[in-house]
């Protein structure tokens, strides 16, 4: 048996662990955007009763990883990758915290609105699964190229949710009327674009995982 | 390619830290065993007033490298060495080098508690008796001093003329500290000092140390990863008699330079 395999093989199922946490909040986030444009309460309610899964699933992780920091006193790489661990099972658990947000916002709405949803707002959705799966891919990987190209897409999604924001503020001026419309859209914008933030965190992670230093992607 | 993003620096594990005064500068240490070496060219220094901590797995030369600083390694007749170490600025190997003057600066404490078979008081008198003090009084202030300085004045102070073996090994383990800190050395090698104890009395040591660093220059041989990592300044790594990597403990212990350093460190062989 080779040394530490019994130590490999516990990190291991922490990182199957992160992996099914960023599934379960990339599903809410596409679940949350379906509901919104769908006008779909019932959906939306079942987003913010499946959260609690998600939560006692970043607990699971935070007191595996932390029997595993307390018995095994890891050092160098096997301890950044069990702290990273902790960061990012916080990021991925503030990203589905945003998913519910989307959902609220599509409660707020109702099922009987007259209007549609900003399209832009599913293109910064689908921007963002794509980011979340690039960053696991990294994660697993520890692939510092793959970790540095969320930045980039990061910048899109800022972009994209500025133009949203711009827009929404233009029609207020212009149609008061609708105010609780323009506000869930903006709203709903900038949840998607803090999704995202937390995903260039998980890639700075990523960084600081293997190169031993703090990194800051969002410069 | 995409280029990599800017490092924001990290303080605390800096690598280069301001360097100190050395009290040993090594430089280009061979150690032959007769016809085996165990010491290859060896060159690093020892800061004043810092714990330098000598880790690596076993027979990799770390206890060898110790004994060297105060020739102690010259009781087995058949070693052979080449290179200097400089004990402030005079090379230890030169002929006509004093050894007792080296041992008295250079003190050291063993893996196992090695009392000499006396009262408490005359384990830590016995030093300064060899040196010529004579005078109770000034003894008494000595083995005071010296029992205080190695936090076991409390526990002992009652039962000074008890027999040292009526101790725990962890106080036994403090009373040989006393024993050296008596003859006012400089620096203190310490070989395992803490592998015999029981984890309470490996703290109180550990504690002892940290607060020693303030008066005295440490050397301190550790298989206990933790203990290397809690209380030195820096840490050198040896494998197979080589110097594989002398860096700050911060950096060594988070991000050392060397595959070999992080596999040791990490558990992967050793």
């Amino acid at each position: 048996m080779a040394i530490r395999e019994n130590f490999e093989g516990d990190v291991l199922k922490v990182n199957e662990l992160i992996q099914e946490l960023a599934e379960m909040s990339d599903s809410a986030l596409k679940k949350a955007v379906e509901s919104l444009y769908q006008k779909d309460v019932s959906k939306a309610q079942a987003i913010i009763e499946e959260d609690d899964k998600i939560d006692q699933k970043e607990m699971e992780i935070n007191e595996k990883t932390i029997l595993l920091i307390a018995k095994q006193q890891p050092f160098a790489k096997d301890l950044r990758r069990l702290i990273i661990s902790l960061k990012i099972s916080s990021d991925i658990e503030r990203m589905a915290d945003h998913a519910v947000n989307i959902a609220k916002s599509a409660i707020h709405l109702g099922d009987d609105h007259p209007l549609s949803i900003h399209s832009m707002i599913a293109v910064m959705a689908e921007k963002a699964r794509e980011m979340s799966a690039l960053a696991i891919k990294a994660f697993k990987n520890e692939d510092i190229s793959l970790a540095r190209k969320l930045a980039e897409m990061d910048d899109e999604i800022d972009e994209m949710y500025g133009t949203v924001v711009r827009e929404m503020l233009d029609e207020s001026a212009s149609n008061p009327q609708i105010n609780q419309y323009m506000m869930q859209m903006a709203f709903s914008a900038r949840f998607i674009e803090r999704y995202a933030d937390h995903i260039t965190n998980i890639g700075e992670n990523i960084f600081y995982l293997v190169k031993g230093e703090t990194y800051d992607l969002n410069e | 390619m995409t280029t990599l993003a800017k490092p924001v620096v990290n303080k605390q594990v800096e690598k280069k830290p301001m360097e100190k005064n050395s009290v040993f500068e090594v430089t280009n240490l061979n150690l032959w065993y007769g016809a085996d070496q165990a010491l290859y060219d060896i060159t690093m220094n020892i800061a004043e007033n810092e714990i330098t901590a000598i880790i690596g797995p076993s027979g990799c030369g770390k206890s060898t490298f110790i004994k060297t600083l105060n020739r102690m390694v010259e009781m087995v007749p058949i070693v052979k060495t080449s290179g200097s170490i400089k004990y402030n600025e005079e090379n230890i190997f030169d002929s006509g080098y004093s050894v007792e003057d080296l041992r008295t600066k250079v003190g050291m404490v063993f893996q196992k508690p090695n009392p000499f078979p006396k009262s408490i008081y005359d384990n830590v008198a016995y030093g300064p008796r060899i040196h010529g003090i004579k005078k109770k009084k000034d003894l008494d202030i000595i083995v005071e001093k010296s029992l205080k300085d190695a936090a076991l004045w409390e526990e002992v102070k009652d039962r000074l003329g008890e027999n040292a073996y009526g101790l725990s090994g962890g106080q036994q383990q403090r009373l040989c500290i006393a024993r050296c800190l008596a003859i006012e050395p400089d620096v203190i090698l310490m070989d395992e000092p803490t592998s015999a104890l029981d984890p309470i009395s490996t703290l109180k040591v550990e504690e002892l140390v940290q607060n020693l660093r303030e008066k005295y220059s440490i050397v301190i041989v550790t298989h206990n990863m933790q203990q290397a990592a809690r209380i030195s300044d820096k840490t050198a790594f040896f494998l197979n008699g080589e110097l594989v990597e002398f860096s700050d403990t911060n950096h060594l212990f988070s991000n050392p330079d060397d595959k070999r350093t992080e596999d040791y460190i990490t558990g992967r062989f050793g």
